[in-house]
C-alpha cells in the first residue's frame, strides 16, 4: 500500500524542496536559459558588444559541412561506445554467473575499472597506444603494425572507443549480473529439461528476461557517450586528427572555448538537447514496447 | 513409457553427505511419491533423477539404460517445479510448445499437440494469455500442460501442490492422479504433505535425513510401518509413541499391563495410533485430558497417558470429560506396534 505523507502548512515542503531546486536552478536552468539567449546573438572579436542575429547561428551551422560531419561522428561514436561497453559487460556477466566458487572475487576486480575517472582512463590508454613511446604501440610495431592514431583516423576512434567504453564495461556488467541473478534458477532447468543447450536458453529465456536491465543500460550508455566522453577525447585526441574524433559535445566546447565562437557555441548546446531529447523519446516510445517486464 | 531403477543412489555436496544410499525400482506406468520433510533429501533425490545434480555414486537406469551422465534434456523426461517455472515473457501455447520447438516439430504438428494438451487441461480459453495473468491453479496446468505436450517417458514433481490453497490442492490432487492414470506414464512426485502420498501413491518411499526409511504402498506403510519415523510421518494425527517393556512375555507401560506378545524381552517402543483407541470403561488406558478439538466427524482428545502425550482420535462429538478429567480407552492388540528403542526398527 502507498503511504502517502500530507503537509499541513506549505513552509516545510517548500525549505524541503528548496535546496534540489535551487542546485537545478542555478546550474542547470540558468545556463540552459543563457545557451537559448546567446545562441541568438554574435558576439564581437572583443567580447565587448554582441549583435542580434535571430536564427543565423542555427542556419550557418546547418549548412556548416565541420557541423554535419560532427554529426555522423557522434552517431558512429555512441554506437561504438554502446556495443563496446555492454557486449563485453554481458558477456562477462554471464561467465561469471556460471561461476560457483570466487563469483565474489570476480565481481570486485570487473568492477575496478568503474573507478577510474574517464579522463585519467583517457591518460592511461594514451599512455599505452602513444606512438613513440606506448607499450602496446611498441608491440605493435613489433608485429608489423604501425600504429599511430595521431595520423590516422580510423585508429584514433578506435583509441576513443576503447577508452570510453572500457571502464563502463564494469558499470554495465554489474546491471547485467545483478539482472542474470534475479532470473530464477528454475527456469533455466525447466528450459534445460525442454531440450534447450546453453546458447538456445540464452536467446530465447535469458535474454528476454533480461531486456528491462538491457533496455536501462542502452538509454544510459548512449547519453553517456554523448555526453560524458568529453574528458577521454580531451586527454587522447582534442577532436583530432582532422576533427575526426570531433563529437557534438567537443566541438561545442572547441568552438565555445578555442574558436571563441560563443553564439555557434550556444546553438550547438541547444541542438544537441534537442537531439538528446529526441533520441530518449524514441527510445521509450519503440524500444520499450519490445521489452518484456 | 519407461521404468526406472535406482541402485544404491549417493549424493554428497563436498563433505556433507545428503543421500545415504537409495534402492528402488519402479516400474512402468508406476505412480511414486517421495514423502518426507523438508531437508530430508527428496528433493534432492528427484533432482538427480532429472538430471539437474549429478550422481555422486551408484547408477540411475531409465528404461534400462544407464543415464548418470546423460543430459537431462536428452533422458525424456518432464517436470513441473514447485513454483511451475512458467517462461513469463511467452503466451500459454508458447511455454507449451517451447519444447517441441527445440526438439524441430513441424510447426502443425505443435499446434495440434498443444490444443490437445490444451482441452485436457481445459486451458484452452487461456493459450494467448501470459503467465502472469492467470490464477495459481491454472499456472500449474500450464505447467502440467508443457510436460504432457512433450510425451516423455518420466514426468518428476517437484512439489507441485504446495504453492495452491487447501481446496485448490484437493482438487489438483485428483486431477493430477486421473491424468497419469489416463496417461500411463511412470511418475515420481515429491511431498512433504503425507495426505498427498497417502492418497496418489501407488508407492511411497518415506525419506528421512537422506535415507530411505521405508518403500512400499500406502497402506503398507500406514499398516506396518517398519521404523518409528516412518510410523509418525504418515497418518494425522501422527502415531502416539509410548515407552514400554516386554517382561516374561507381558507387554507393560510404566504397570499397566497391555497384554501378551510373543516377541523378544526388553526395552520396547510401543506405538498406537490416534484412531485405533476408544472409549471403553474397561479400558487399561488412562488419558488425562487437556484439550478437546471437535472436528465434527471426529473428535480429537489431546492429553497425557502414563505421563506422556497422547492424542486419542474418537468418532463423533465428545465433551470434554469430568471433574478428573480422566478417560478410560481401549485398543485392538492387532493394532499395536513394536518397535526398538534404540534402532528405530519395528520388531
Amino acid at each position: 500500500m502507498e503511504k502517502r505523507v500530507t503537509f499541513k502548512g506549505w513552509l516545510l515542503p517548500v525549505a524541503l524542496i528548496a535546496p534540489q531546486a535551487l542546485i537545478s536552478l542555478i546550474f542547470f536552468f540558468y545556463p540552459a536559459a543563457q545557451a537559448v539567449w546567446q545562441s541568438l546573438f554574435i558576439p564581437d572579436p572583443f567580447g565587448l558588444s554582441s549583435q542580434f542575429v535571430g536564427l543565423g547561428n542555427f542556419e550557418f551551422l546547418l549548412k556548416d559541412p565541420y557541423y554535419r560531419s560532427s554529426f555522423v561522428t557522434t552517431a558512429i561514436f555512441s554506437t561504438l561506445v554502446t556495443l563496446a561497453a555492454m557486449i563485453p559487460a554481458l558477456f562477462l556477466a554471464v561467465v561469471a554467473d556460471r561461476l560457483i566458487k570466487g563469483a565474489g572475487a570476480y565481481r570486485t576486480m570487473l568492477i575496478w575499472p568503474y573507478a577510474v575517472a574517464p579522463a585519467v582512463a583517457g591518460v592511461l590508454w594514451l599512455f599505452m597506444f602513444n606512438p613513440r613511446v606506448g607499450v602496446v604501440a611498441w608491440y605493435l610495431g613489433q608485429l608489423g603494425y604501425d600504429w599511430n592514431h595521431v595520423l590516422n583516423d580510423g585508429e584514433a576512434m578506435g583509441l576513443v572507443v576503447a577508452a570510453s567504453a572500457w571502464g563502463r564495461i564494469s558499470y554495465n556488467f554489474l546491471f547485467f549480473f545483478a539482472g542474470l541473478q534475479a532470473i530464477p534458477k528454475s527456469l533455466i532447468e525447466a528450459a534445460a529439461i525442454d531440450g534447450a543447450r546453453f546458447w538456445k536458453r540464452f536467446f530465447t529465456i535469458v535474454l528476454p528476461l533480461l531486456s528491462p536491465t538491457t533496455f536501462f543500460l542502452l538509454v544510459v550508455n548512449v547519453v553517456y557517450a554523448f555526453f560524458e566522453t568529453f574528458g577521454v577525447i580531451h586527454t587522447i585526441t582534442s577532436g583530432g586528427p582532422q576533427q575526426a574524433t570531433t563529437i557534438l559535445v567537443y566541438k561545442v566546447f572547441s568552438d565555445g572555448f578555442v574558436g571563441q565562437d560563443l553564439g555557434s557555441s550556444s546553438a550547438q548546446s541547444v541542438i544537441l538537447l534537442v537531439v538528446v531529447g529526441l533520441l530518449t523519446i524514441i527510445q521509450f516510445k519503440f524500444v520499450e514496447k519490445k521489452v518484456h517486464y | 513409457m519407461a521404468t526406472v531403477d535406482l541402485k544404491d543412489i549417493k549424493k554428497s555436496f563436498g563433505k556433507v553427505d545428503v543421500i545415504h544410499g537409495v534402492d528402488m525400482e519402479i516400474a512402468d506406468g508406476e505412480f511414486i511419491v517421495i514423502v518426507g520433510p523438508s531437508g530430508c533429501g527428496k528433493s534432492t533425490l528427484l533432482r538427480m533423477v532429472a538430471g539437474l545434480e549429478t550422481i555422486t555414486s551408484g547408477e540411475l537406469l531409465i528404461g534400462g539404460k544407464r543415464a548418470n551422465d546423460t543430459e537431462p534434456m536428452d533422458r525424456d523426461i518432464a517436470m513441473v517445479f514447485q513454483n511451475y517455472a512458467l517462461y513469463p515473457h511467452m503466451t500459454v501455447a508458447d511455454n507449451m510448445a517451447y519444447g517441441l520447438k527445440i526438439a524441430g516439430m513441424p510447426k502443425d504438428q505443435i499446434k495440434a499437440k498443444v490444443q490437445e494438451a490444451a482441452k485436457l487441461l481445459q486451458l484452452d480459453h487461456l493459450l494467448d494469455r501470459k503467465p502472469r495473468e492467470l490464477s495459481g491453479g491454472q499456472r500449474q496446468r500450464v505447467a502440467m500442460g508443457r510436460a504432457i505436450v512433450r510425451e516423455p517417458s518420466v514426468f518428476l514433481f517437484d512439489e507441485p501442490l504446495s504453492n495452491l490453497d487447501a481446496k485448490l490442492r484437493v482438487q489438483m490432487r485428483l486431477e493430477i492422479k486421473d491424468l497419469q492414470a489416463k496417461l500411463g506414464i511412470t511418475s515420481l512426485y515429491v511431498t512433504h504433505d503425507q495426505v498427498e502420498a497417502m492418497t496418489m501413491a501407488d508407492r511411497m518411499i518415506v525419506m528421512n535425513g537422506g535415507v530411505a526409511e521405508q518403500i512400499g504402498t500406502p497402506l503398507d506403510v500406514y499398516e506396518r510401518p517398519q521404523t518409528i519415523f516412518a510410523a509418525q510421518f504418515i497418518g494425522s494425527p501422527s502415531m502416539n509413541l509410548m515407552d514400554g517393556r516386554i517382561d516374561g512375555g507381558q507387554l507393560k507401560v510404566n504397570d499397566v499391563s497391555l497384554g501378551p506378545v510373543d516377541t523378544r524381552e526388553g526395552d520396547v517402543t510401543v506405538g498406537l495410533r490416534p484412531e485405533h483407541v476408544f472409549a471403553d470403561s474397561a479400558g487399561v488406558l488412562r488419558l488425562n485430558v487437556h484439550q478437546s478439538e471437535p472436528l465434527g466427524a471426529n473428535t480429537l482428545l489431546h492429553g497425557t497417558l502414563e505421563g506422556k502425550a497422547f492424542t486419542a482420535s474418537l468418532p463423533g462429538v465428545h465433551r470434554m470429560p469430568g471433574n478428573d478429567r480422566d478417560m478410560s480407552l481401549n485398543f485392538a492388540s492387532e493394532n499395536l506396534h513394536l518397535f526398538d528403542p534404540k534402532t528405530g526398527k519395528r520388531i
